[in-house]
């Protein structure tokens, strides 16, 4: 059987081209976009305003490309799991909704597993299963059950988005554009390891926020818990950011995983302010919850709000994220690899 | 006035010398040396200017004359497709050599997988042997390059894990089976893992169970 190309996640351009393919009028590439991206239907049969020949040609090719979660899990705290599956067999992301007083996050995938290996992520144990395409991204926002509540979206999940940067930046075009979904960039934050062709690309064409996931201003320390750091070394990635000019609007943050007696030291608090004298950050403080075969442990308490204290001594406007989920796991990828099944043996053999 | 960024990813044109296959869909490129390097860092490749370069870990030593880098043929890729077809006399684009997956003289078990060997190739061609354990996994008996090179410098220290193969002188399964089998593995030297994202995974979390210091493990990740 033909598998058909989806519909969502393409750009207007790429609409544009495929209403020119089928022979339908140009007004119909933004007709699409509308249903595609503002609307709620699940089906092209729903294009009302489509002749019906249109909707025939389209089907024929396309389909929607709305997938539904096939799991969701509540937090006691409101916070929501949601597992979708992809166009990879046995395949599933994960996207959490994290609904606050005054706003409702929700974090997205932009890859199935990940490629990093960094030593305290559950999803690098996975492996990496492939990328997501623009439309598998959009798709987490589009079949939302709390889609309206949406005030701000942080590529924070599954994945590292800045090593699928194609996609990335076709799904951020279009919820940012009038055509698309129409959200400010400055709702949406992009978290990367530092993969730096591609931090290139996304500042240079794109308004969103950056975070940056630092966790040690050690080199040394950086390269046992990231094994990116071999590569793109900090230094360079904070070299970038002091090069670019991020205006008055446009935010870049930190963010700093705390582990028990490594990396929650004085010496860390003088270190990070040293390399990142200059940069107007923020950093973000997060409790590690440990995962299954890790030798890390997280910071305790009070040794966090101490940590933060001194770098605000230091100028550094510094925040302890708030834990959220953590009776669904949702922030390490358990989920899907529960559900993930496991490729045939001779895939793995090293 | 260019900044650091700029410079740094600056490219060089290059001349290729040779470009062989040594494997079913691995190659092994060389080209005309730029710049100096240390063993185990790697250069970013390109045939086309308006493409981003894609990294390689340099497998030639540091005082050869040209740089050798392995590959694998990916089909649904977009360099290697090309490199595959391109033939010496041809221009490359090259950026100055970068990366700190480098070992020094101190005792150390390096460990491979397919591809994954090109660092340590660079480091025993540069005269980096002494104290040292090659682990190398590949799944065919044909997936151990360079291995003529290593087996008469290296010897019992150098350790082949074939999973799909048998033959002389192969360890008949896969490494992590390898590294689970060993007896006393020491736990005072560094790791170093070069490979896919989950052969490094894999063998940082068996290494780690068998009481390994996590802080004595460096990882290279191909992504």
């Amino acid at each position: 059987m033909m598998v058909k190309d989806t519909l969502l996640g393409k750009t207007l351009e790429e609409l544009i081209q495929i209403t020119a393919d089928l022979k339908l009028p140009k007004f119909a590439a933004k007709q699409i976009a509308d249903w595609l991206y503002k609307k709620d239907i699940t089906s092209i049969e729903e294009m009302s305003n489509l002749s019906a020949k249109a909707r025939a040609a389209l089907a024929e090719k396309y389909d929607m490309g709305i997938i539904l979660s096939t799991k969701v899990e509540s937090s006691v705290d409101g916070t929501k799991k949601y597992l979708y599956p992809t166009n990879l067999a046995h395949q599933f992301i994960e996207t959490a909704y994290i609904p606050d007083k005054k706003r409702s996050t929700l974090c997205v995938s932009s890859q199935v597993g990940c490629k990093m290996g960094c030593l305290f992520c559950m999803t690098g144990k996975q492996g990496f299963q492939g990328q997501l395409s623009s439309g598998e991204i959009i798709n987490q926002i589009r079949s939302l059950p709390e889609r309206e509540n949406l005030t701000n979206i942080v590529y924070m999940g599954m994945g590292e988005p800045l090593d699928n940067v194609p996609e990335l930046m076709k799904s951020l075009e279009i919820l940012t554009s009038d055509y698309g979904m129409a959200m400010s960039p400055r709702r949406i934050t992009v978290s990367t390891i530092g993969i730096i062709p591609g931090m290139i690309e996304f500042l240079n064409h794109s308004e969103c926020h950056l975070a940056v996931s630092l966790h040690t201003p050690f080199e040394d320390e950086r390269k046992r818990l990231m094994p990116v750091q071999n590569v793109y070394p900090i230094k360079d990635v904070l070299q970038i950011i002091r090069d670019f000019d991020f205006g008055l609007q446009r935010r870049i943050s930190f963010e700093y995983i705390m582990f028990k007696g490594i990396n929650d030291t004085p010496a860390h608090v003088k270190e990070l302010c040293r390399i990142l004298d200059g940069i107007k950050c923020r950093i973000n403080l997060i409790r590690f919850h440990p995962i299954p075969d890790t030798p890390l442990e997280g910071s305790d308490e009070a040794t966090m709000e101490d940590f933060k204290e001194q770098l605000v001594k230091k100028g550094i406007t510094t925040t302890v994220r708030r834990s959220r989920g953590l009776d669904i796991f949702a922030a390490c990828g358990l989920l899907s690899t529960k559900e993930l099944v496991k490729r045939q043996e001779e895939e793995k053999d090293f | 006035m260019e900044s650091q960024t700029e410079q740094k990813n600056k490219l060089s044109t290059t001349i290729v010398l040779e470009n062989k296959a040594i494997a079913p869909g691995v190659f092994v490129l060389k080209y005309k040396k730029v710049k100096s390097f240390t063993a185990g860092q790697y250069i970013g490749l390109t045939t086309d200017l308006g493409v981003t370069p894609r990294l390689y870990t340099i497998a030639s030593g540091e005082n050869d004359t040209e740089v050798q880098v392995l590959y694998n043929l990916k089909d649904d890729g977009w360099l290697t497709p090309r490199l595959s077809e391109i033939k010496p006399g041809s221009e490359l684009y090259v950026t100055n050599p970068d990366g700190d997956f480098i070992d020094d003289e101190s005792p150390a078990w390096w460990i491979a997988s397919g591809t994954g060997i090109a660092p340590y190739s660079a480091m025993i061609r540069s005269g980096l042997h002494k104290n040292k354990t090659l682990i190398h996994g590949g799944r065919y008996n044909h997936s151990f390059y360079f291995e003529n090179e290593f087996i008469p410098i290296l010897k019992d220290n150098y350790i082949r894990c074939c999973s799909q193969d048998k033959g002389e002188g192969l360890y008949h399964g896969r490494l992590t089976r390898y590294l689970q089998d060993v007896e006393n593995l020491p736990t005072d030297c560094r790791y170093f893992i070069c490979g896919s994202p989950e052969m490094v995974v894999e063998v940082r979390d068996l290494l780690i169970k068998r009481g390994v210091k996590y802080d004595k493990i460096v990882a290279e990740i191909y992504f």
